[in-house]
């Protein structure tokens, strides 16, 4: 039997600098994934970084490979309480360039085993792409990370 | 997004990706075995999902795993589901679950 893991896929109209840009661009990012701050410049070896709408830091992981525009790879640990006893996982982004788009492969695996992530990765992805996807070809966000985003900061607020 | 919906207007394709849901990431073979269906039609399922993107694949050595992709399908959803009406519409899911489950079921 293979190993736990998610393989997401989606073809966005756009070039794969731009794609790149907006999957490690600290400024791109709140715009698409539920408000959060995601800074992965670095090379290899540097530091990925997630702040949660209040500015909370929630990652702060090794980049295991950065080969720009076409492929990323970092270590997933959440730093919020819930999974602070659980180990890293990892995340790959692929970017093939294809006709007028890009073919963008995310995959999350190497889980802890009965890893309390693995359930929750399957509600986050597909709204993070989607409203990525979203994003760079018409200039909008999706509501559902929006709505996420808003309720993140109203209990920042509160 | 006429592919998505051409993929999924087929019972046998929707039984393969509830197959994928409960377990992520089979061959051919596993996917075949517990399925009454023949090899080659599965295979030519399969090739139907994929093109539709609703089925992403990754070779693993020699071994072509099928992993369920709902990146389309969360797609359609944004469609059409509004901002404020995503919570209601969870809600009403839970209560048809609810009121549908056979006593027992864990599901």
């Amino acid at each position: 039997m293979s190993k736990p893991r998610f393989v997401y896929v989606t073809f966005i109209a756009t070039t794969p600098e731009k794609l790149w840009q907006a999957l490690t661009d600290p400024e791109m990012t709140p715009l698409y994934w539920f408000g959060y701050t995601v800074d992965v410049r670095g090379k290899a070896g540097a530091r990925m970084t997630a702040r949660d709408p209040s500015g909370k830091l929630v990652h702060d992981d090794p980049i295991i490979e950065s080969d720009p525009p076409h492929r990323l790879v970092y270590a997933w640990k959440s730093l919020y309480d819930e999974f602070k006893d659980e180990g890293p996982s990892r995340v790959t982004f692929e970017l093939e360039p294809k006709p007028g788009q890009v073919k963008l492969t995310v995959t999350h695996e190497e889980f802890e085993p009965d890893s309390r992530m693995f359930p929750r990765i399957s509600q986050g992805w597909p709204a993070v792409l989607s409203s990525l996807k979203s994003i760079l070809e018409t200039g909008k966000a999706l509501p559902s990370t929006m709505a996420k985003a808003d309720d993140h900061a109203a209990k920042a607020r509160a | 997004m006429d592919d998505v919906f051409k993929a999924l207007a087929d019972p046998s394709r929707r039984e393969l990706l509830d197959r994928l849901r409960i377990e992520n990431g089979q061959t051919l073979g596993d996917l075949c075995r517990r399925l009454d269906m023949t090899r080659q039609a599965v295979s030519k399922h399969l090739a139907v999902l994929e093109a539709a993107n609703l089925v992403a694949v990754v070779w693993q050595g020699r071994e072509k795993l099928h992993y369920l992709n709902p990146v389309p399908i969360h797609e359609i959803a944004e469609r059409w589901i509004g901002k404020f009406e995503r919570s209601r519409l969870d809600a009403l899911a839970d209560l048809k679950r609810a009121l549908e489950a056979k006593p027992g079921d864990d599901e």
